[in-house]
């Protein structure tokens, strides 16, 4: 499903650059839910934006569905985002005039979907997160567990093939962060493959796979024994 | 391709963003305000001009014969030059398309009386188309006519004050008025817009006046209106054809200045289009002045705008937003508030015209308005003015980093 070789990538800072990612080799099969962890500085963020398109690694291959993810035009990137790929935020990242419905809409919006045919789909999203009453509110009408499941529903809505989660839970509390991740866990169950950034143990430890960078390079990549999030709900 | 979605989405976020839009369209609407207004006034100054010049045809010659100040082909100074009939049609034969009205005229003072009331006035004796040439109006009645000429008709045309004067009592049409001891029938009553000395004065077909007042063929000057397609320049220089024409025609010295004299109204008319073209001038470097401070203002929202969408942009993009449609999004949306602000700043202006216009008579200036080509010109002048505003920041847009965007901070 993925396929990472000896990626590497710099930010210039002044006259010197950081060294980022210093050869990442990663691969995930389809259907994994693989957690990577590290601390701030570790350069996992940087590794989840190159592998969601939105930035570009200096060397190294990136495959994605066997498909090459080099030197794409932003037009093209921006298909590949909207075909390949669903994120999910940990600042939830809705549109905030535009009410949930519409939030969930919009990708499939720029796929060129018809507005009847999209809310219909977007409605059928709401419903499988448990929103569909919600479906006019904005976001500040909503709690922060509620933003998120909107913000699952629109990654959801274009039916990508890999789910990419920034943190889903950090701006939550205990409680919701475990709503989030038994729904998370439940899309799994369902054969979606996703891959999320986080710092936190417990977290991490509801993924089937923990892949753990330091310093740029990975240090550790195991299968865990996934704790169910239901459990804790 | 009309997209509808796509101007959903324009809707959408100029009504969830309304001070912001409303603020950038401030900019414009006043900017559009303040040039409808200039050119109004503009406009309304250029009426006072053109109206000092009375509403006589304003591309009227007239030429009067003289006496000649020099000897010229064995004839003596001091030789006075008598125009006759043939003089007009000459005219009109020697320059056909250039002439647009021409009549010749006899001016002789009459005592008029009827049933008892009497007073001296002026008498005209003129062609039909003198009605043209003097911008009069008929009141009641008819003007002088061709049959009248043909048949030295004793008819007369008065005007509104000698109706007035002599008629106060009764309908002056039909009845017959007495002019230094001769009757003539009043076939009409005539007015003109300068007022008393225009109108106190009677019309009679020429060839009467010749035959009643023993004058033959003569006639004391010619008035004509030139082509009004000429321009004033054109104007001037076939004034001074037809003067050199009629000095070679009565044997007078190209240099005598006295023996046949032109007035002639293009001179006005280029010292007024030279006036007008420089207010015109002064208006349009004030008006595009306003207009451009109006683009930089919308501009320089549509940065700030940019600037405080930059997360929804990365939002969008991060979605699958191609950068053309994020272009298009800040494009157009740009491109709408310039051209409704603007229509509400042209039509504000019209109505300020509208009801300033009356008292600012007093400061000369007369009827202020707008005319259609403008709001039409105005109206794609907006459109790219809102094209050109939007375009800097849309390209801005469309090359925001959804990484960038998107930091958590």
């Amino acid at each position: 499903m993925l396929e990472i070789r000896q990626l590497h990538k710099s930010y210039p800072i002044g006259d010197s650059s950081l060294h980022v990612l210093k050869g990442i080799d990663l691969s995930v099969e389809e259907g994994e839910m693989v957690a990577i962890m590290g601390s701030s500085g570790s350069g996992k963020s940087t590794l989840l934006n190159i592998i969601g398109m939105l930035d570009e690694a200096d060397e190294g291959e990136y495959i994605l569905d066997g498909l090459a993810i080099k030197n794409l035009t932003e037009k093209k990137a921006a298909v590949y985002r909207n075909k390949f790929l669903g994120f999910i935020f940990q600042s939830f990242n809705l549109i905030n005039y535009k009410n949930a419905l519409e939030n969930v809409a919009l990708p499939l919006y720029y796929q060129g979907m018809k507005r009847k045919e999209r809310q219909e789909l977007a409605m059928f999203h709401l419903e499988k997160v448990g929103l569909a009453n919600w479906a006019q509110h904005l976001p500040k009408e909503l709690s922060g567990g509620q933003n998120q499941r909107v913000a699952i529903a629109r990654a959801l809505a274009a039916n990508p093939k890999l789910l990419l989660a920034d943190e889903p839970t950090g701006a939550l509390d205990t409680q919701t962060s475990h709503e989030i991740m038994a729904f998370i866990q439940q899309l799994n169950d369902e054969g979606k493959t996703i891959l999320m950034v986080t710092h936190e143990e417990d977290i991490a430890n509801m993924c089937k796979r923990i892949v753990r960078l330091r310093d740029g390079v990975i240090i550790e990549d195991t299968k865990v024994t996934q704790v169910r999030a239901e459990q804790y709900v | 391709m009309f997209d509808l979605d796509l101007w959903r989405e324009i809707f959408q976020s100029i009504n969830k963003n309304r001070t912001r839009s409303l603020l950038s369209g401030f900019t414009v609407a006043f900017a559009i305000l303040l040039f409808t207004i200039l050119f109004g006034i503009a406009n309304g100054l250029q009426n006072t001009f053109k109206e000092a010049f009375g509403t006589d045809a304003v591309n009227s010659i007239v030429i009067y014969p003289g006496m000649t100040t020099k000897a010229n082909k064995g004839l003596q100074a001091g030789r006075r030059i008598q125009f006759k009939n043939e003089e007009r049609d000459f005219i009109k034969e020697e320059f056909g398309d250039k002439v647009q009205f021409i009549t010749s005229k006899v001016n002789i003072t009459v005592n008029a009386s009827y049933k008892g009331k009497k007073n001296s006035y002026g008498l005209r004796a003129i062609h039909p188309e003198y009605m043209f040439i003097e911008n009069n109006a008929v009141k009641e009645g008819r003007y002088i006519n061709q049959n009248d000429i043909d048949n030295k008709s004793k008819v007369v045309v008065i005007g509104k004050v000698i109706d007035d004067d002599l008629f106060s009592k009764t309908n002056a049409v039909g009845k017959y008025i007495n002019l230094s001891g001769i009757s003539y029938k009043v076939v009409g009553i005539f007015t003109d817009d300068e007022g008393y000395n225009e109108e106190n004065v009677i019309y009679m077909p020429l060839s009467t006046a010749q035959q009643v007042y023993g004058k033959h063929e003569e006639i004391d000057f010619l008035h004509l209106t030139y082509n009004p397609e000429m321009s004033s320049d054109a104007a001037l220089l076939f004034g001074n054809t037809i003067t050199k024409k009629l000095k070679e025609r009565f044997s007078v010295a190209s240099s005598d200045q006295r023996a046949i004299r032109v007035q002639n109204m293009a001179q006005g008319t280029k010292q007024i289009d030279i006036m007008t073209s420089g207010l015109t001038v002064i208006i349009l470097v004030i008006g595009f002045g306003t207009l451009i401070a109006g683009i930089v203002g919308v501009s320089n929202i549509m940065i700030f705008i940019v600037k405080e969408r930059t997360k929804e942009i990365g939002i969008r993009k991060a979605l699958g937003a191609s950068p053309k449609s994020i272009v298009s999004i800040i494009l157009i949306e740009s491109i709408l508030i310039t051209a409704i602000a603007g229509y509400v700043g042209l039509l504000l202006g019209v109505g300020v015209l509208e009801l300033a216009g009356p008292s600012l008579k007093e400061y000369f200036i007369k009827d202020p308005g707008v005319s259609n080509s403008l709001v039409i010109g105005a109206t794609i002048t907006l459109i790219s003015a809102g094209a050109i505003a939007g375009y800097l920041p849309a390209v801005k847009a469309s090359r925001i980093k959804p990484i960038v965007a998107l930091r958590n901070d």
